[in-house]
């Protein structure tokens, strides 16, 4: 008896479409064991996971309020995909944008509350666009790693942003804790329904269908994809790939810029440690389920933020660390990797191969 | 002073060099593995856990090393068993790893151990300026050293070095050969993981002996981009662990000296340096100053080859 491996000539579309799920169920389950060797009782913690996100209007509001970081920079990340680029530094790409936008509204002193929130919202889009540039433009003009570049400016971001919270921004009046002033209210989103739920929720929804149309109905959108399947066809048929390299990386991190700037201005209304707690990283797995589709990102980032509004109720009854999140994460990617290969190939028992 | 910095560099050098070797070895078979940053916690959570439980340092450093190789056997099979994504496959492992180092890692938190300590060489240690740097160090830096020796040697003085270069160049014709290449890659993968792992240990046990959460700081990083720099060559990868311990120990020595910088901007210099080093070995290595395997990052099917 024998295990052999064969291509499938067609790849399973049913096994195409539920492999995320699948993924998804696996990781819980393995997630269950770890869940159990640090003594929680798993199915009691999933039942706890949908109550505190599903179970309540409150907490659907929450995760809704989890989900919009998540869309804008899944939006980012998958954008870049699209193109074979890795933009693995949407984490700091959002502490840049929040950044920018927390410095227009501390320091720019505009009184009106639409041009306010424009300017905060094209500061954090353009300087997330060029934070993501300069990876665009090494790799555009050098070959430098994308992964690594766009990967080692997380932590540089993160520690600018440390720098101006402990330094030059730190709120005179704030007990000198770690953070900025309080925004004013012309610097703020709308909230609804007496909730954390703010309007920067519809704007990454919006978000996402501009750039399902970019993708699908422009030239631009029809280059990305030539450049990223066949990058010598492309610059045979006369596309810069160059130039469209520095420009979706610039897409990219300006998109997860702008979810700095909807935490801002939306959640936290001002800018302190912290502000993402890994969206960042959850991003790329976003892009990843989501197979680079707009409307899959903001599903998979909802499904993201029943997890993330659910680990926060686990670390509150069970002590368990944030960072438990990540494990699971990390799962969903191992399984849904694995999954690909059964889409791609059939595996086969031949019995008595050899003895015959 | 010198000779305090020079002794600085070494020691902060050190778990990026351990590192930077099991990175190479991966990439020499021809598998990215950007897992690195959570095998090196994994690696410092299992030696501290083990040191802690045994009392014994080499407990820890064996636990290292396998649960390393363990985790690294889940990159290993998705990559080359069933050929998936190498990029996304070794970013998953280093979410696992973080994780699962949080996860697990909670009861240890505030504990401590007596960590490695300095063993001199006889005679040598007393050499001015790098006698103390080098002969005068722990266990495992000595180890270090071996290791650069070893792993030189393997990769260009024997059989199965060769086969497992062939394997990054061109595993066809390795398979051709012969050469077992999944198992062989596998192989290459998983104690390329295990060094990691002791590179995590040396974090754990001999820098800071206790655990901290997320202890390692992007140093995973670090390696992967040191990699690049070293050419995939050992001796080179010792320089540039140490140049970037250097910095590390210069940072911390002006902290010390109170300077009126913040020390947020001096943390930035080891990544900014990174990107720095990363750029000028990328354009070195389009001018043919070293070579990329051939393979590195394909997944390897019998029936593609042509």
């Amino acid at each position: 008896m024998k295990l052999v491996t064969e291509r499938r000539e067609i790849s399973s579309p049913l096994l195409r479409f539920s492999a995320p799920l699948i993924s998804i169920g696996f990781a819980l389950f393995v997630a269950g064991f770890l869940l159990l060797a640090s003594g929680v009782n798993p199915l009691e913690a999933y039942r706890e996971i949908l109550i505190e996100s599903l179970g309540s209007l409150y907490g659907l509001s929450e995760t809704l309020v989890k989900t919009t970081p998540l869309i804008f920079a899944g939006l980012g990340v998958s954008l870049a995909f699209r193109m074979q680029i890795w933009n693995i530094g949407a984490e700091g790409q959002i502490y840049i944008g929040a950044m920018a936008a927390s410095g227009v509204a501390l320091f720019s002193g505009i009184e009106s509350h639409g041009l306010m929130l424009l300017t905060m919202f094209l500061a954090a889009f353009t300087c997330g666009g060029l934070w993501a540039g300069v990876a665009g433009f090494l790799r555009a003009r050098w070959q430098v790693n994308e992964v690594i570049v766009t990967l080692l400016m997380n932590y540089i971001a993160i520690l600018l942003v440390d720098y101006l919270i402990y330094g030059p921004w730190k709120d005179p009046k704030g007990f000198n804790f770690p953070l900025t002033a309080q925004f004013s209210d012309t610097a703020r989103l709308a909230e609804y329904f007496d909730t954390r739920l703010h309007s920067g929720f519809f704007l990454a929804v919006f978000v996402a269908l501009l750039l399902y149309l970019f993708m699908e109905r422009t030239i631009w959108g029809y280059q990305i994809k030539v450049i990223g399947s066949n990058p010598k066809a492309a610059r045979y048929a006369g596309m810069k790939t160059g130039m469209a390299i520095f420009m979706v990386l610039f897409l990219s991190g300006a998109i997860a810029g702008v979810a700095g700037f909807s935490e801002v201005a939306g959640l936290q209304h001002r800018l302190q440690h912290g502000i993402s707690p890994g969206y960042g990283y959850t991003a790329i797995i976003i892009a990843w389920l989501a197979k680079r589709s707009a409307g899959g990102v903001v599903i998979v980032a909802f499904l993201m933020g029943v997890l993330l509004v659910g680990g926060d109720s686990l670390q509150l009854l069970w002590q368990l660390p944030v960072a438990f999140v990540y494990a699971f994460q990390g799962l969903i990617l191992f399984f849904l990797l694995a999954s690909d290969f059964f889409i791609l190939y059939r595996v086969k028992l031949i019995k008595g191969a050899a003895d015959a | 002073m010198l000779e305090i910095l020079l002794d600085a560099t070494v020691r902060a050098g050190t778990p990026i060099l351990f590192a930077t070797l099991g990175a190479i070895i991966n990439e020499r078979a021809g598998i990215i593995n950007l897992g690195i940053e959570g095998l090196m916690l994994i690696g410092a959570l299992a030696g501290f856990a083990a040191t802690h439980s045994s009392g014994s340092l080499l407990v820890g450093v064996s636990a290292a090393f396998v649960a390393a190789f363990a985790a690294g056997s889940i990159h290993a099979f998705i990559t080359v068993q069933l050929r998936g994504n190498q990029i996304v496959s070794g970013l998953a492992l280093t979410m696992f790893g973080i994780g699962i180092t949080a996860l697990f890692g909670k009861q240890l938190v505030g504990l401590t151990i007596d960590g490695f300590e300095r063993v001199a060489v006889p005679g040598l240690s007393q050499l001015p300026v790098v006698g103390k740097a080098i002969f005068n160090q722990n266990l495992l830096i000595y180890l270090s050293f071996f290791l650069v020796a070893a792993i030189w040697l393997f990769f260009y003085r024997t059989r199965w070095g060769l086969a497992v270069r062939t394997l990054g160049e061109n595993p066809a014709a390795a398979d051709t050969c012969g050469v077992p290449v999944n198992l062989y890659r596998f192989l290459a993968v998983t104690s390329g993981s295990g060094l990691v792992g002791i590179g995590g240990a040396y974090l754990s046990l001999a820098s800071t002996p206790m655990w901290i959460e997320n202890m390692s700081a992007g140093r995973g990083w670090i390696a992967v981009a040191l990699v690049i720099f070293a050419g995939w060559s050992s001796p080179k990868a010792l320089l540039g662990a140490y140049l970037f311990g250097g910095i590390t120990a210069m940072q911390l020595r002006f902290q010390a000296l109170g300077t009126t910088v913040s020390a947020h901007i001096l943390q930035m210099l080891p990544y900014f340096f990174t990107i720095i080093v990363l750029v000028i070995s990328t354009l070195r290595l389009q001018k043919g100053a070293s070579q990329q395997p051939e393979s590195l990052g394909l997944p390897y099917d019998r029936e593609d080859r042509k």
